[in-house]
C-alpha cells in the first residue's frame, strides 16, 4: 500500500517541476515591466548590487573591483562584479529568465534594442554632471529624447604612424596628412617590399569614417530612414576602393594580421586606423614601436566613428536608487581619471579632458575627436546588414566587390531591418 | 532558447540521472497470469515509479525545450526579456516564411548556409567513412606490430577538445602558416586559407577558361545565382573539411573495428579456399558484412555533418563557410532575432530528418528485409 501512495505523490512532484521549468523566468513570467524613468527606488545604504560587465582583462576587472569596493565601503554596500565571457549573450540570457544584473555595460550599437525590450531604466536626467559628458556621447543613449544611460568612457578613431618608417621614407611632422589626396600620397611613398602603407579592419566600423568624411551617413539624423545609397557615400567608398586596387591599403587578413596594431607591430604596416585601444594593445606586444597619433584626414569634411559603452541600469532592478549613486561615483571625473590610467580608456566628461590630454598627450588626436565623431548605427537587426556588407570590403582589393552594389545592398538590407523594427 | 529552462531547474543533477541508470537497469515487470489484477495494477504502478526519473529528465530536458523553442520559432522574440510575458509577440509561421518564400538578407544567409553545409556533408561524409574504413582493416591485421599503439594514435584526434583542434588548425593554414611554407619549398603559393571564400568549382572552371557564369546560371533561386550554388566548397570550408575528416574518422575507425572482429574468421576462410584473392575478399564478403555498420557510420556522419558548429564558431563570421547551426545561433544571440533562430533549427531538424530517411530509402535499413 505504500507504494501505491507514493507513486502519484513523484508524479506529481515530477510535475512540479516541468511546469517550473515551462514557466521559465519564474517570478517576472508573465509581468510586462514599462521600462521608462528610473523610479530611484530602494535604499542606499546596505545594498547588495550585481553588475556584469565586458571586460577587455584582468587591468579592467580590477579597477571596476577597486572602484566599486570603495564605493561599497563608503555606504556600507557590497557589489558582486562578473566578468562576461560573451556580453551580449549572457546578458541576454539574464533578462529573458527575468532575473538581470542591476548594472551593467550597454555597447552604443545594442542600445536600441534594450530600449525597445524596456530593459533599461531611464536615469540620465538624475545625474548631476550630465551636461559635462560629451554631447555626441550622450546622443548614442537618448530615445526620444529621453537619456536612458551615461557613458562610461570611449575611443574614437584616428591615424597611427610608424615614425621609424615615415623618417626613413624622408618625411617629417609637417607631411603628416590632413587630406585624403596627403593620405593617398604618404601611402603609396611608404607602400615598399613587405611593407604596406595603410592597414585597417575590412568592416564597417572603419570604412563608415570614410563616407562620412565624404559627408555622407548611413541613417537620416531622425534615425528613421536608410541614407546608404548615396553619391557621398559612393566617394568615401570608391576612395577606399582606390587604395585597396593600388595596394597602398591592405586589410589585416591579407598581411596575415588580426588588426592594425598588429601589422604596425609585425611591421608589415606604415599606418593604420585605430582607436585608443592601440595604445595598450602595442605597449605590451610591441614595446620598441615607435609612433605618433593624428587625427584622420579630412575628405570633404573632418569626421570619425566613437565607441562607446554606457552604465546600464536594469529597469526591473530593485535598488536603482543606489546603482544610480554607484554610477555617480563611477563617472565622477577623478574616478575616470583612475579608470583611463588603469586600463587606457578616455573619460566621457569634458572636465576630464584637459588633465587627459596633460597626462596622455600623445593620445590627444583621440580626445579631440570627440568633437567631430559620430556613434554606431543602432538598429536590432542590423549586426547581419553589416556583417554582409563586412564580408565584401576585402573583395574591393580585387575588384571582385563594386561598391555601388555593395552600398544599394546596404541600403536594401538597412531598410529591411529597419522596417521589421516598426 | 532553452537557457531559461536551463536556469531553473539547473538543481536536478545527478541523483536523476543515477535514478536513469537504475531504471534501465530495472528487469521488466514479470507477467503472472491467473493472478489477481489488484497486483498488476500494483506492479503497473512501481514500473511507472521506476521509469519517472528517468522520463522526468527526459522531459524536462528534451521535451520542454524543443516546445519552448517551437513556441519562440512561431514569435518575434528579441532574448531580452521574458518570451510569456509581452517580450514575444506570436507571429505564426512567419518567421518559416521569412526564411522560404520572402526575399531578404535572412534568406540569403540562410540559402547560403545549406549551400556551404550541402558541400560540407558532400565531402566529409564519405571522406571520413572510407578513410575509417580503411584504417580499420589496416588495423585488424593480427600481423601488424604495435596495434594497439596505432588504435590509439588514430582515435587521439576524436577525443581532443574540438576547440582546442580547430584553433591547431586555423595556425597551420593562416596565410604564412606551416602549410603554405610547405607549399613554398616545392615553389607553390598557397592561398590565405581560412579567409579565402572562393568556391573551389568556381576556381576549377577558371582555371580552364570560364571565368564568369553562362547565361542560364545567372537566374535565381533563392536569393542564389545558379552559378553561386554551384560553386563548390569555398577554400575556407575545405580546412574544416580536411579538419573534420581528420578528426571523426577516428571514432568511426573504432565502430568499423568492431565490425571488423565481429566477422567469422571461418567465413574468410572458407571464400580463400574457394579461390578468392585479397581484393575479392574484402568487395564480397567483408564489405557485405560490415553492412550494418557501415550504415550506422553514414548516418551518424550525415546528422552530425549537418549540425557542424564548433569549428565554425571559431572561423568565424565568414559567409563562405556559415552553417545552418552556426546562422541558428548567430541569428538569436548576435542579431536578436531568437525566432528565426529557432526556425532555422526546425528546419534543419525537417531536412536531417528528410535526408536520413532518403538514404535509408537508398541503401536500406541494414538489416534483411
Amino acid at each position: 500500500m505504500i507504494r501505491r501512495t507514493r507513486a502519484p505523490l513523484a508524479l506529481v512532484a515530477g510535475l512540479g517541476l516541468m511546469l517550473a521549468a515551462a514557466c521559465g523566468g519564474g517570478d517576472s513570467g508573465f509581468s510586462n515591466s514599462t521600462g521608462g524613468n528610473a523610479s530611484g527606488g530602494g535604499a542606499t545604504t546596505g545594498v547588495k548590487l550585481t553588475m556584469l560587465i565586458g571586460s577587455s582583462g584582468d587591468a579592467e576587472t580590477k579597477a571596476v573591483d577597486d572602484a566599486t569596493a570603495a564605493w561599497a565601503k563608503k555606504g556600507g554596500n557590497t557589489v558582486t562584479v562578473t566578468p562576461a565571457k560573451d556580453l551580449t549573450q549572457e546578458l541576454t540570457q539574464a533578462l529573458a529568465g527575468g532575473t538581470p544584473p542591476d548594472l551593467f555595460y550597454v555597447d552604443a550599437s545594442k542600445f536600441a534594442g534594450l530600449v525597445k525590450a524596456n530593459a533599461l531604466a531611464a536615469y540620465g536626467d538624475q545625474m548631476p554632471n550630465k551636461d559635462d559628458f560629451y554631447p555626441n556621447l550622450l546622443q548614442s543613449f537618448t530615445s526620444d529624447g529621453k537619456v536612458y544611460c551615461v557613458p562610461k568612457d570611449f575611443s574614437t578613431l584616428a591615424l597611427e604612424i610608424n615614425t621609424d618608417m615615415w623618417k626613413k621614407a624622408g618625411l617629417t611632422e609637417a607631411d603628416y596628412p590632413q587630406t585624403w589626396d596627403q593620405l593617398d600620397a604618404v601611402a603609396k611613398k611608404l607602400t615598399t617590399g613587405g611593407v604596406t602603407g595603410l592597414v585597417f579592419n575590412d568592416t564597417l566600423d572603419r570604412v563608415d569614417a570614410f563616407m562620412r568624411q565624404a559627408g555622407g551617413s548611413l541613417l537620416n539624423a531622425d534615425g528613421t530612414a536608410f541614407t546608404a545609397d548615396s553619391p557621398q557615400n559612393l566617394t568615401g567608398l570608391q576612395f577606399v576602393q582606390k587604395m585597396a586596387r593600388e595596394g597602398t591599403l591592405k586589410f589585416p587578413k591579407q598581411v596575415d594580421t588580426g588588426w592594425g596594431g598588429e601589422a604596425m607591430g609585425k611591421n608589415k604596416a606604415a599606418m593604420a586606423i585605430e582607436g585608443n585601444w592601440f595604445v595598450g594593445g602595442v605597449k605590451n606586444d610591441y614595446p620598441n614601436l615607435h609612433y605618433a597619433v593624428v587625427p584622420l584626414p579630412r575628405g570633404s569634411q573632418q569626421a570619425t566613428l566613437s565607441f562607446t559603452n554606457c552604465w546600464g541600469i536594469a529597469a526591473k532592478s530593485k535598488n536603482q536608487a543606489a546603482a544610480i549613486d554607484l554610477v555617480k561615483y563611477l563617472t565622477s571625473t577623478d574616478q575616470q581619471i583612475q579608470f583611463a590610467k588603469a586600463f587606457g580608456v578616455m573619460p566621457s566628461v569634458k572636465s576630464a579632458s584637459t588633465q587627459f590630454s596633460q597626462q596622455f598627450p600623445d593620445q590627444k588626436a583621440f580626445v579631440d575627436g570627440a568633437a567631430y565623431a559620430t556613434g554606431p548605427t543602432s538598429l536590432p537587426g542590423f549586426d547581419q546588414v553589416q556583417k554582409d556588407f563586412d564580408a565584401k570590403i576585402l573583395g574591393l582589393s580585387n575588384g571582385s566587390s563594386d561598391p555601388k552594389a555593395m552600398l544599394a545592398a546596404l541600403q536594401k538590407n538597412g531598410d529591411a531591418a529597419l522596417k521589421a523594427n516598426n | 532558447m532553452t537557457s531559461s529552462v536551463g536556469s531553473t531547474t539547473g538543481t536536478v543533477g545527478t541523483g536523476e540521472l543515477a535514478g536513469t541508470l537504475e531504471a534501465t537497469a530495472a528487469p521488466p515487470p514479470r507477467r503472472r497470469r491467473g493472478r489477481g489484477s489488484a497486483l498488476r495494477r500494483q506492479e503497473r504502478w512501481a514500473g511507472w515509479l521506476f521509469v519517472l526519473p528517468g522520463l522526468a529528465v527526459l522531459i524536462i530536458f528534451l521535451v520542454v525545450p524543443i516546445g519552448l523553442a517551437f513556441y519562440v520559432s512561431l514569435t518575434r522574440w528579441d532574448g531580452l526579456s521574458s518570451p510569456f510575458g509581452g517580450g514575444a509577440r506570436f507571429i505564426g509561421f512567419d518567421n518559416y516564411k521569412s526564411l522560404l518564400t520572402v526575399d531578404n538578407l535572412t534568406r540569403q544567409n540562410f540559402a547560403t548556409s545549406i549551400r556551404n553545409n550541402f558541400y560540407f556533408v558532400l565531402f566529409v561524409v564519405p571522406l571520413q567513412s572510407a578513410l575509417a574504413l580503411f584504417l580499420a582493416v589496416l588495423l585488424n591485421n593480427k600481423f601488424l606490430r604495435g596495434r594497439s599503439y596505432f588504435r590509439t594514435a588514430f582515435f587521439f584526434p576524436s577525443v581532443t577538445s574540438s576547440i582546442a583542434t580547430t584553433l591547431v588548425f586555423l595556425f597551420l593554414f593562416s596565410g604564412g602558416g606551416a602549410v603554405n611554407q610547405l607549399l613554398g619549398y616545392v615553389g607553390l603559393h598557397g592561398p590565405n586559407w581560412t579567409a579565402d571564400s572562393r568556391g573551389v568549382f568556381h576556381q576549377a572552371l577558371g582555371a580552364v577558361g570560364v571565368d564568369s557564369p553562362p547565361g542560364w546560371a545567372q537566374h535565381e533561386f533563392f536569393n542564389l545565382s545558379w552559378w553561386d550554388w554551384l560553386s563548390g566548397p569555398s577554400v575556407a570550408m575545405i580546412v574544416i573539411i580536411t579538419l573534420v575528416v581528420w578528426t571523426t574518422s577516428g571514432t568511426f575507425m573504432l565502430m568499423f573495428l568492431a565490425g571488423l572482429q565481429n566477422i567469422n574468421e571461418e567465413v574468410l576462410e572458407a571464400s580463400e579456399v574457394d579461390g578468392a584473392g585479397p581484393w575479392q575478399r574484402f568487395r564480397l564478403v567483408t564489405l557485405p558484412m560490415l553492412r550494418p555498420t557501415l550504415i550506422l557510420v553514414l548516418t551518424l556522419g550525415l546528422i552530425s555533418t549537418w549540425q557542424v558548429f564548433d569549428q565554425i564558431y571559431l572561423t568565424g563570421n565568414n559567409p563562405a563557410t556559415i552553417t545552418p547551426a552556426y546562422l541558428s545561433y548567430n541569428q538569436s544571440f548576435q542579431n536578436s532575432a531568437f525566432g528565426i533562430g529557432a526556425a532555422i533549427a526546425f528546419l534543419l531538424f525537417a531536412l536531417i530528418i528528410v535526408l536520413a530517411a532518403l538514404q535509408r530509402r537508398l541503401i536500406g535499413t541494414g538489416e534483411d528485409d
